[in-house]
This record gives C-alpha cells, structure tokens and sequence, in this order.
C-alpha cells in the first residue's frame, strides 16, 4: 500500500466515524426548521449555517453523508453479489448460458446507465415517502448495475475453469457445486473484493445525479445528491462558499474511493 | 495462395458484419416487443379522461372499459403496435400530447450534435494528454494528469451541467468535461500497456525516434481497443447528456427522457430508450468492425 492510499484509507476512516456518529455530533435533527434563521451565515450554534427553510445545513450534511455512504455499498454489494453468481456460473459453466449472459451483458452495456434508471424509475410512484425513495434508489442502483463486471468475473472465471489444478480436481472425482465452492469462487474473491470496491465511487456519483434531478432521494431525507440542488444558482455559492460543503465531501469520498484501489484493478 | 487468403478473410468479415446486422434487427423486434409490455402492463393503461369525470356513472364508465378490453385484447395490442411501429409510428406521448416519432426526430439532431462535439473535444484533449504524459514519462507531468482527471472524474455530471450554466458555455464542452476523464484513463492505460510491449523495447533499444515508436509501434498496437472505447463513449456521452440537457435547458433526447420520467410518461420514456439503444448499438456495431478491419490489416 502506497502513502498516498494510506492517506486516502485514513480519510476513508474518519468520514466513515463522522457518518457512525452523526446522531452525537449534529445539533439538531435533520428536519427541525428553525423558521427565525433562515439561509443564516455559519455561526456557533449552526456551524455551516441554515438552508433557505431553517433547517440546519452540518445535520443535513452529515445525515446526508450517512445516507450516501449507506447506500452505495449496499448497492455495490448487491450488484456484486448479481454479478458473481452470473458471472462464475457462465464463466464455469461455458456453453450457451455463457453465451446467453454475454449477450445480454453486451446489450444492457450499450445503453446508458442513466437511460435506463429513468426508465426504471418512471414505472414507479414518484410520491413516495422519503425512506421509501432511499430503498428504490438503493434497488434500483443494485439491480441495474451488475453489466460491467459480469464481463470480468466471467472472463476469470473461464481462466480457473480451463486451469490445471481445477482439471485435477474434475478428475478426482469432484462435483459442480463442490468445484465451484471450493475452487473457482476462493480465487475470484480478490476480484470480487475490487468490483465492490469500483462500484461504491459509481454508486455514489448516480445517486448524486438521481437526486439532482429529483428522481432519487426524496426530500426531506437529506443526501449529498439533494444537498447539491441548491446549486443551481452558483451566483450565491460565490458569497457563500460554505454551502459547497456537500460537494467538496463527494468529491473527496469518490477521489479516495479510486485512489484506495490499486489502478490495475481500476482498469482492468 | 495470399488471393484466397484475403477473400476468405474479406468474407469471414463480411459474414461476421451480416451476423451483426441481424442481431441488431431480433434485437429491434425484441426490443418493440419489449416496450409494448412495458407500455401494455404500466399501471394507468387504458385510462381515460372520461373515467375520472364525475358525471359519468359507475356503468357507464365500466361500459367504456369493457368496450375498450372488447377493442384491444392482449393479442390485438401487440399486432397493432408492431404494425404502427412497422409504419413508423411510435405512438402519442401521454404528457406532452404529440406524436413520439416527431419529438424524436425533433430533439435527436440537437442531442447527436452536441454528443458528437463533446465526444470530439474530449477525444482529442484525451489523447494529446495521455501521448504528451506518455512521451514525457515524468514524474510530475504523470501525476499532476492523473490528479486533474481523477478530480473530474470525482464530479457528477448534474455539477458539471450547473457550472456550465452558470459560465454559459455550450452543452457540449459540458459533455465534453463530463466523457475526458473517462476517455483520458483507458487511453493512457492502453498506450502505456502498447509502450511496454517487447517489440516497443526492442525498438528503442535500436534507436528509434520516439515519435517513430509511437506512430509505428504503440498507436497499431492500442487501435483496435481504442475503437472500441470510442464505440463506448457514445454511451457514456448519451448518458451524460441527460443531467446536462434537463439542467442546461437544451432540448434535446436528454432533456426528454427526464421530463418524461419526472411525468411518468411510459410510452415516451420507453420508445426514446429503445431509440438511444439502438444507435448505441449500432455505433458499437461499427466500431467493432473498423476494429476487425484494422486488426485484420495490421496482422
């Protein structure tokens, strides 16, 4: 491990705390509106200051902050979870199945990631309560984003399946499932671990582009996504630099998120 | 002998290229089919205005419904849809109350002109960045572009579409911030995976020019990859377009496919995906067989 992922892990690390200890440090909840301080400057007792309703802009941020780093993983390890089971077993299986999920992989990689949440999305209520809208946004990531490593687990997959030391245990007498328990599934597992790891910084991107467009969490479950629609006046970010705090938290989340993987992973 | 090679090659490429073809066209149909269930199955099917009318009885309005069922079973509504789509006709759109086909054919042009620009901005700054960091090889140069593309990488598209509204430049360059990062990675991954080839080292072990090695040795090598990413940028353009079109006001597919989700507009959102996939697959289609032709050259 390079410094400089040290660094990004320890960074990693103290937001993960942050997030784990919202509930202790923000000084109020989330959706309490203090109605006489509305849009008011960071001050004592709101340190990054109110939003345009009153409501205190550090919970928001850090409830929010829970949100998305709540739901990314969950999503990347479902769609990991999707992407394993599919791509080992065409992978070992071979054969038209192998073919089969290619093609399909192939097709569902050709349209647009976001093409297809909103077509996902518009098949579902839009007025929704908000912790409802988290576990749809949550789904939805989950369920949709397996293509891009079906492709690599699959790829390995095959290479165990065609390796040496899998043929002896075929020949001694070992069953599928047995085979692929034992075998093929403990050496993909660093592959697995990365696919997880290349999905989490993904996730938290498409759930922030989602919410933007107010297709993703509902307000007024706060996360970074829909902390960042008030940025579409960037005239007043200008005089009041503070309400960049959301994005200045993504970016450093995602930008650690690549630098903890090593690049050959990324890549690949 | 080298004649019959080359035409069985020419035909080898030219039955892969049908093969293709024909899958682009299943895929089509499958696709029709697909939205129409979708269209079909959608809750709010079938519903009309005249139901919601209060003045309208109970049986009157289960008379409208059963007369409706009579008029388009199951059946009959796949039939009528594959023939109208035969016919070009891609339906009405529920919230906008126009013909699907001429929306599209409105607001395509203006996304396909923007992708395409943004597309060739974010080519040419990829590659001069990744071949300038290549020659370079130092330290610094390497580090300050992999920190510059990690930062863009880092921003969501919707971020990206606000600031180039707020500087008013044109969608495009906000397409084109949005697909360089992406496109920078792969391309400096591949020619630093073409560079380390043994022949590349055997070529400068000889003396060769650095732009000689690159033209001749490195950029062959990383061709047929490279047209592949760039079948795969039109995806990634077409997917950056939607926050950057809704938020940039521009009216083109992207901003369609969001109105139409935030109205929950089916029959529109379903034929403008169907539409994007196909031209994604075909653009991947060509891609991949100028990458079998230039293979199939260089070898």
């Amino acid at each position: 491990m390079s410094p400089l992922q040290k660094v990004a892990g320890v960074i990693l690390c103290i937001i993960f705390v942050l997030m784990v200890l919202a509930a202790v440090l923000v000084p109020a909840p989330y959706a309490r509106q203090f109605r006489d301080v509305p849009n008011a400057s960071p001050s004592r007792v709101h340190p990054l200051g109110t939003d345009v309703l009153g409501r205190d802009s550090l919970s928001r941020l850090l409830y929010g902050t829970r949100v998305s780093l709540l739901l990314a993983p969950a999503a990347a390890l479902l769609s990991t979870v999707i992407a394993a089971l599919l791509g080992s077993a065409a992978g070992f299986l071979g054969g038209w199945f192998e073919r089969i999920v290619l093609a399909l992989t192939d097709l569902s990689l050709a349209l647009p990631w976001l093409f297809l949440l909103l077509t996902v999305r518009a098949m579902l209520p839009l007025d929704v309560p908000p912790m409802a809208s988290v576990i749809i946004a949550f789904l939805m990531m989950g369920l949709l984003g397996w293509q891009a490593s079906v492709r690599v687990i699959c790829a390995a997959a095959r290479d165990v399946r065609d390796s040496d030391y899998l043929l002896l245990a075929r020949s001694s007498g070992c069953k599928p499932a047995r085979l692929m328990l034992g075998h093929v599934t403990p050496n993909l597992r660093p592959l697995f671990y990365a696919q997880f790891w290349i999905s989490i910084p993904l996730f938290i991107l498409t759930e922030a582009n989602l919410s933007i467009l107010g297709l993703g969490v509902m307000e007024p479950m706060p996360s970074w996504g829909n902390l960042m629609r008030g940025f579409e006046d960037f005239s007043t970010l200008s005089a009041n630099p503070w309400k960049l705090a959301p994005l200045v938290l993504l970016v450093i989340v995602v930008m650690c998120f690549q630098l903890v993987l090593p690049s050959e992973e990324v890549t690949q | 002998m080298r004649t019959v090679a080359k035409h069985e090659k020419t035909a080898k490429f030219f039955r892969h290229a049908s093969r293709r073809f024909l899958f682009l066209v299943c895929l089509g149909i499958g696709g029709a089919l697909l939205s129409a269930t979708l269209v079909r199955f959608a809750p709010g099917y079938g519903v009309q205005e005249r139901e919601l009318d209060p003045r309208w009885s109970a049986q009157s309005v289960e008379a409208l419904r059963q007369k409706q069922m009579f008029h388009e079973g199951l059946l009959m509504f796949y039939v009528h849809y594959v023939s109208a789509l035969a016919h070009g006709d891609l339906g009405e759109s529920d919230s906008l109350k126009r013909p699907v086909r001429e929306l599209l054919r409105q607001r395509l042009p203006v996304t396909g002109n923007s992708v395409i620009r943004g597309l060739g901005i974010a080519w040419l700054a990829a590659a001069l960045l990744a071949s300038l960091g290549l020659a370079s090889r130092g330290w610094f140069y390497e580090a300050s572009g992999t920190a510059f593309s990690s930062l863009l990488l880092s921003l969501p598209s919707a971020v990206v579409a606000m600031l180039a509204v707020h500087l008013r430049t044109p969608v495009f360059c906000a397409i084109s911030v949005a697909v360089f990062p992406r496109l920078h990675r792969y391309i400096r991954s591949l020619l630093v995976r073409s560079y380390d080839q043994p022949h590349v080292l055997a070529a400068r072990a000889r003396g060769l020019r650095g732009a000689a090695i690159f033209w001749r040795h490195v950029v062959p090598v990383a061709a047929s990859p490279l047209l592949a990413l760039l079948g795969v940028s039109f995806a990634i353009g077409f997917g950056a377009a939607i926050p950057i079109e809704a938020l940039c006001d521009s009216p083109g597919l992207g901003q369609l496919a969001w109105q139409a989700a935030l109205s929950r507009d089916l029959p529109l959102i379903v034929n403008v995906t169907l539409v994007v996939c196909l031209v994604m697959l075909t653009a991947n289609s060509l891609t991949e067989l100028a990458g079998r032709a230039v293979a199939g050259n260089s070898q």
